[in-house]
């Protein structure tokens, strides 16, 4: 049976789509495409003219070791951040979903996270973990020095990791809660029955059969760490010390709005474009051939 | 050989009982089966048999050894689910082989057993297959597989049968009943189909609101239900039940609608004289053309073709029977018939309690022997 909904007249139609597609337009084709436009051509930082330069932009990013810097600093962040994030998310969803005291509580609480935004968890984990007043200003006090993500690249680094992570646990816990849920309670049963413990049903069983869920979340988090990072980066730590925390998507930021090169930000935002159409391709071409069992 | 019992065994899910302390004795090598409508508490006293249930208050004790708190895996239980519950990521033989691999055994033995009981249920040609390439029949021999390698003490079946086809479930039952013959593994089986529970049982435990109803061989349950429930239950179709009044004295059963039907009151002779509700099974009513002193007057309702005979549903009383009728016996459908019962076979019912008046099992005729 035909679900849509048919337009005898087209007029009408074209006329509702145009509301979208006029968004979808002034807010995502046209800024592409003038990035596109102006990571061929030499920007004027206050506009009026430009200079058709072929791929002199990329060729200067990409020959920029800065510019790699930013790149080694991303991939860590990304994989670090997932990593840690689904970790903690699984352990947590396998927690709830053995129905333990208080799990119905605890499940909005542990989805709580989400639903802040990306500055105010900055915010909140630049206080928390101010070598000074923070939580760790403890251990500080014993070893001086120890800690301190102002002077530190790898704390730094490890801090916005962290709060990344932490922002990310309620999305991956809603997505493993449900797989874990989805699971027939009698597999795990059958699985009691066979003698396997608790912690062997999770390796054995829950695992394998999230396999699918955890794969899209790697991607979706993978993606999230690359572009969703700016509030994060620009208030805990703004990039340094010493360009430690200098993320890809930050260093557009910098480049183009305190550097004023607009082109050479133009371009590296090209590149960040295109890394995520890959992630994004990965993803649906995974979706689309998603592991079925039964 | 391996005996399990259950003593004053209660289970209570947020203040409500749903078993309400049974005492039941498994004897070694036995094929118990548990029966009785959804809702009974019938999985639920497996599932605590098998330690997926907590116990509220009583005792579970498997060859004399109370295994209350014990794990299900050191419960020497293995199950049978109703959904077959096989691992969809795991391969058939890893699927019958998991057990095995989580207690250590060795790969080479693994392999060893895996491929003798895929043998033995016709599965060899399947164990590089993934569950979701299996037919309904295979995912069940598969399931019975992962009981059987562990060599269990005890095997449990979870209404094994409701998801095959008819034609399936009967091979499957064969199936069944041969491997507890072969390894006289004792065996406590639930389902809520009487015909399946009636083929397969050595003693069958009919249940009801969370107690038992009767324990008894088939042939007990079927021939002398202990109450009303199992009357109706047991049987395709169950008993049929007529209300009347006992007069012990005149040796009458008076019905509603003022016939009389004379009994043998020497059977029951404790039988009070009051409300008695009578029970008949479908091949104990005759119908006759010829009324007489001994039959009494019904209405036909309906008649439904089986196949070997048909089934009369006759109106007695303003009660519904069910006779057995011949195929070449004409009938029809509102008429008014004679019926006459076979009196060695009636059971009388105390309709307040729903127990059976029990009176003396002797057959008829040699109590006329007696007598003369």
């Amino acid at each position: 049976m035909n679900k849509r909904a048919t337009f005898s007249n087209s007029w009408l139609a074209a006329a509702l789509l145009l509301p979208q597609l006029l968004l979808v337009f002034i807010f995502f084709y046209w800024p592409s495409g003038e990035a596109l436009w102006w990571s061929f051509t030499l920007e004027r930082p206050f506009g009026g003219g430009n200079e058709w330069v072929g791929f002199y932009n990329y060729l200067s990013v990409l020959q920029d070791s800065r510019y790699w810097g930013s790149v080694r600093v991303s991939v860590i962040f990304a994989i670090a951040a997932s990593a840690l994030s689904i970790l903690l998310a699984l352990m947590l969803a396998v927690f709830v979903d053995r129905r333990m005291r208080g799990h119905q509580i605890l499940k909005t609480g542990f989805f709580l996270p989400y639903a802040l935004a990306a500055p105010a968890v900055g915010l909140a984990f630049r206080f928390i973990f101010a070598p000074d007043a923070g939580l760790i200003a403890g251990i500080n006090r014993v070893f001086p020095g120890l800690w301190n993500p102002a002077l530190d690249g790898n704390d730094a680094l490890t801090l916005i990791i962290l709060a990344q992570a932490w922002s990310l646990v309620g999305y991956n816990f809603i997505f493993f809660l449900a797989g874990l849920q989805s699971i027939p309670r009698a597999l795990l049963e059958a699985g009691a029955m066979d003698g396997a413990g608790p912690l062997r049903r999770v390796w054995d069983l829950q695992l394998p059969l999230l396999a699918p869920t955890l794969f899209f979340l790697l991607v979706i988090n993978i993606t999230d760490s690359f572009v969703n990072s700016f509030g994060i980066v620009d208030i805990v730590t703004s990039g340094g010390p010493a360009r430690a925390t200098e993320l890809m998507v930050y260093k557009v930021y910098t480049d183009g709005f305190q550097g004023k090169d607009s082109s050479l930000a133009a371009t590296q935002s090209v590149i960040l474009m295109v890394l995520i159409m890959a992630l994004t391709f990965v993803q649906f071409r995974f979706i689309e051939r998603k592991v079925h069992y039964n | 050989m391996t005996g399990i019992e259950l003593r004053s065994l209660r289970k209570t899910y947020s203040g409500n009982d749903v078993l309400h302390g049974l005492d039941l004795t498994v004897t070694p090598g036995e094929f118990l089966v548990l029966l009785g409508p959804s809702g009974c508490g019938k999985s639920t006293l497996m599932r605590m048999i098998a330690g997926l249930e907590a116990v509220t208050t009583g005792d579970i004790l498997i060859d004399g050894r109370r295994v209350n708190d014990i794990e299900p895996r050191a419960r020497g239980c293995a199950m049978v689910f109703q959904n077959y519950a096989l691992y969809p990521h795991m391969s058939v033989s890893q699927n019958i082989g998991y057990a095995l691999k989580v207690a250590g055994v060795p790969k080479a033995e693994r392999q060893a057993r895996i491929s003798a009981v895929a043998g033995s249920l016709a599965l060899t040609d399947f164990l590089d297959r993934k569950p979701s390439q299996l037919s309904g029949g295979q995912r069940q021999r598969v399931a019975m597989g992962r009981a059987m390698i562990r060599s269990p003490r005890v095997f449990l079946y979870d209404e094994p049968l409701s998801n095959l086809d008819a034609k399936l479930r009967v091979a499957m039952r064969l199936e069944i009943r041969r491997l507890h013959q072969k390894l006289g593994t004792t065996t406590v089986f639930v389902t809520h189909d009487q015909v399946e529970a009636m083929t397969l049982a050595d003693r069958i435990v009919v249940m009801n609101a969370g107690r038992i109803e009767q324990v008894g061989t088939p042939s007990e349950v079927y021939q002398h239900p202990q109450s009303t429930f199992v009357a109706e239950f047991i049987g395709a179709p169950g008993m049929g039940l007529v209300d009347a009044i006992a007069d012990p004295k005149r040796g009458v059963l008076c019905l509603g609608d003022g016939q009389e039907v004379r009994f043998d009151a020497a059977r029951w002779p404790d039988l009070p004289h009051g409300a008695v509700r009578l029970g008949l099974r479908a091949e104990e009513i005759g119908i006759t053309a010829h009324p007489s002193a001994h039959t009494v007057m019904a209405r036909v309702e309906l008649i439904e073709n089986i196949g070997p005979h048909r089934h009369a549903h006759l109106s007695l009383s303003g009660c519904n029977l069910i006779a057995q009728v011949p195929n070449d016996f004409a009938l029809q459908s509102g008429a008014q018939v004679a019926i006459g019962f076979d009196m060695a076979a009636l059971q009388l019912f105390d309709p307040a309690t729903g127990r059976r008046h029990a009176g003396q099992n002797v057959p008829l005729a040699e109590r006329i022997a007696a007598t003369v």
